[in-house]
């Protein structure tokens, strides 16, 4: 679990990790967002289906990739919350989009 | 249409940042490419937003002005962008929300900063477990901290100064484990010796140490055998002759050079043994082995953000030289006060280096079970074995494990792989040597790469 400071002023972006709704501080990344929603494992490895959590927050290590807005395989360190952002886990590897999406 | 400038400079940390904004002031068409939606790079994250009173100090609030002169400076700044490929011919290839761009430059700057060296130690893919940078970009960039019982684990600068800042921030760890071997000590020492840093550097560091023990954090040194374990999520912290409960662990062991995109473009490399890390091989100004590219910041070497806000102006005068702005002696005699401060920076560099040198079995995992290469999770024992079976390079390793082959393109894997290798055949690491990236230089769809033939 993570925690807001005490003291932390600014506005704040209401999204939703996994169903849950949480306040995260506006320009906050949307693996910010997971952290602070408590949500231990954001997606399982496409491999063993392993829990894996946000490791670097810097764009590196990709164990923070999530379906964000519908859209699977994002790095949510590197994509910043706007109002009403759905972040969901990722289950595995990406699937095949057998119909044509737009 | 591929639009045409003078200067590409990519990642808006301090170096490039620095070099941007003097490039523009040369008089140089400048674009400024980042990934981020604000400047500052890591070191500086969402600095422009800080409270002038943040608890994470003055040497982060030194990038405020940095940002600003990014902004009034003319270069043209392209946020949430990603570079996908470049060209030795400088054509870069970008992405973002808005769809697939081209741009040919006449000079490429790489700016891209430094990552963390791999800490592969058994259970480090456990929820819980996480870079000390990642905590502290989690302050930074949305004020947020640990709940619950932290513990630090490894050594560096940044271990004690997020530390400190976790108890200023009310937060105090648990425990620190250091994981410095006693003789860095005296080597460290040693360096001193040699070269003087002046007592600044040393004295802040001081204090960050000082203000953990003023707080009461336990800690152990010379700690060895650290794993983390737990089932879904971290539970504790295991080492050699203790354990302690944990909610969350914090490792770091130092910064290496981002090297993904210089390897991708095939620059001449060199391993430095005194950093053990590989670095693009760089002439005083920053030029690579590509006429067209040149490498600024921490990206070229670990020589922290003061250092690379220098090292990117002189890589500017350099590519406003020979782009026609400013003449030889023009640019030598601007770089001259530059150099000097270049020089004052580096001065503590061969202490840290020699007392933050990581133990052996953190370059190479001893034991087989523990995971190196995070997206494909394979494990030391399988890296081993492929190279007793006669894979003598990360590539080969690569072909015969899947090790690299995940999403992160084996930007955390890759220096755990060229030490086993080295380690399981006997040789210095340098012999084992790197990958073979390719673009894309992170994975973008095929709806993605369409749209760019749509676009021109």
């Amino acid at each position: 679990m993570f925690r807001r400071q005490p003291d932390a002023a600014g506005a704040t972006v209401s999204v939703t990790v996994e169903g849950r709704e949480v306040r995260v501080p506006e320009g906050a990344s949307a693996a910010a967002a997971v952290l602070l929603a408590g949500v231990d494992a954001i997606r399982q490895t496409g491999v063993t289906g392993a829990p894996r959590a946000p490791y670097c927050l810097m764009g590196v290590c990709f164990d923070c990739l999530a379906e964000i807005d519908g859209q699977p395989n994002r790095q949510s360190c590197m994509v910043t919350v706007a109002p009403g952002m759905v972040i969901r886990r990722q289950h595995g590897k990406r699937a095949v989009e057998t119909e044509a999406a737009s | 249409m591929t639009e045409k400038i003078d200067f590409a400079v990519i990642g808006a940390g301090p170096a490039g940042m620095a070099a941007a904004t003097l490039a523009a002031e040369l008089g140089l068409d400048t674009v400024m490419i980042d990934e981020q939606d604000t400047p500052g790079g890591q070191i500086y994250r969402r600095v422009e937003h800080a409270d002038d009173r943040s608890p994470l100090g003055d040497d982060y609030l030194a990038g405020k002005p940095l940002a600003a002169a990014l902004r009034g400076s003319g270069a043209l700044y392209l946020p949430a962008t990603t570079v996908w490929h470049i060209d030795p011919d400088g054509t870069l290839s970008l992405i973002s929300s808005a769809g697939a761009r081209t741009l040919r430059a006449r000079r490429v700057l790489v700016a891209a900063g430094a990552i963390e060296r791999p800490v592969p130690i058994p259970g480090w893919t456990l929820p819980g477990v996480m870079t000390v940078g990642a905590a502290q970009i989690l302050l930074k960039s949305a004020d947020l901290i640990p709940a619950g019982d932290i513990v630090l684990a490894g050594q560096g600068p940044l271990l004690y100064l997020l530390a400190a800042q976790l108890v200023q921030a009310g937060s105090p760890p648990r425990a620190i484990l250091e994981t410095t071997p006693g003789a860095n000590y005296r080597e460290a020492l040693l360096a001193l010796r040699r070269r003087w840093p002046g007592l600044r550097p040393l004295l802040k560091g001081l204090g960050s140490i000082l203000a953990v023990k003023r707080a009461g954090v336990r800690r152990r040194c010379g700690v060895r055998g650290l794993r983390a374990i737990g089932h879904a999520r971290l539970e504790r912290v295991v080492w050699q002759g203790g354990e302690i409960a944990a909610d969350h662990l914090l490792l770091h062991q130092g910064v290496i050079p981002d090297i993904q995109i210089s390897l991708a473009l095939q620059l001449r490399h060199e391993w430095d043994d005194g950093q053990l890390c590989w670095r693009p091989v760089l002439d005083p100004w920053g030029q690579t082995s590509t006429p067209s590219v040149a490498v600024a910041g921490d990206a070229g070497g670990i020589a922290g953000a003061a250092a690379a806000r220098l090292s990117g102006q002189l890589a500017a005068l350099d590519a406003a030289m020979l782009l026609g702005r400013i003449n030889g002696p023009e640019r030598d005699r601007r770089a001259a006060t530059v150099r000097a401060a270049l020089a004052r920076e580096q001065a503590l560099r061969p202490f840290l280096d020699r007392l933050y040198r990581p133990q052996r079995s953190i370059l190479a995992p001893e034991e087989d079970d523990t995971i190196v290469c995070r997206c494909e999770e394979v494990t030391a024992g399988a890296i081993r074995r492929a190279a007793r079976l006669g894979a003598s390079g990360p590539n080969q390793v690569k072909a015969f494990t899947r090790c690299g082959m995940g999403p992160c393109q084996g930007r955390i894997c890759g220096p755990i792989v060229g030490a086993l290798i080295a380690d399981t055949l006997g040789r210095p690491i340098a012999d084992a040597g790197t990958w073979r990236p390719r673009a894309p230089y992170k994975p973008i769809s095929v709806g993605a790469l369409a749209d760019l033939d749509a676009g021109v």
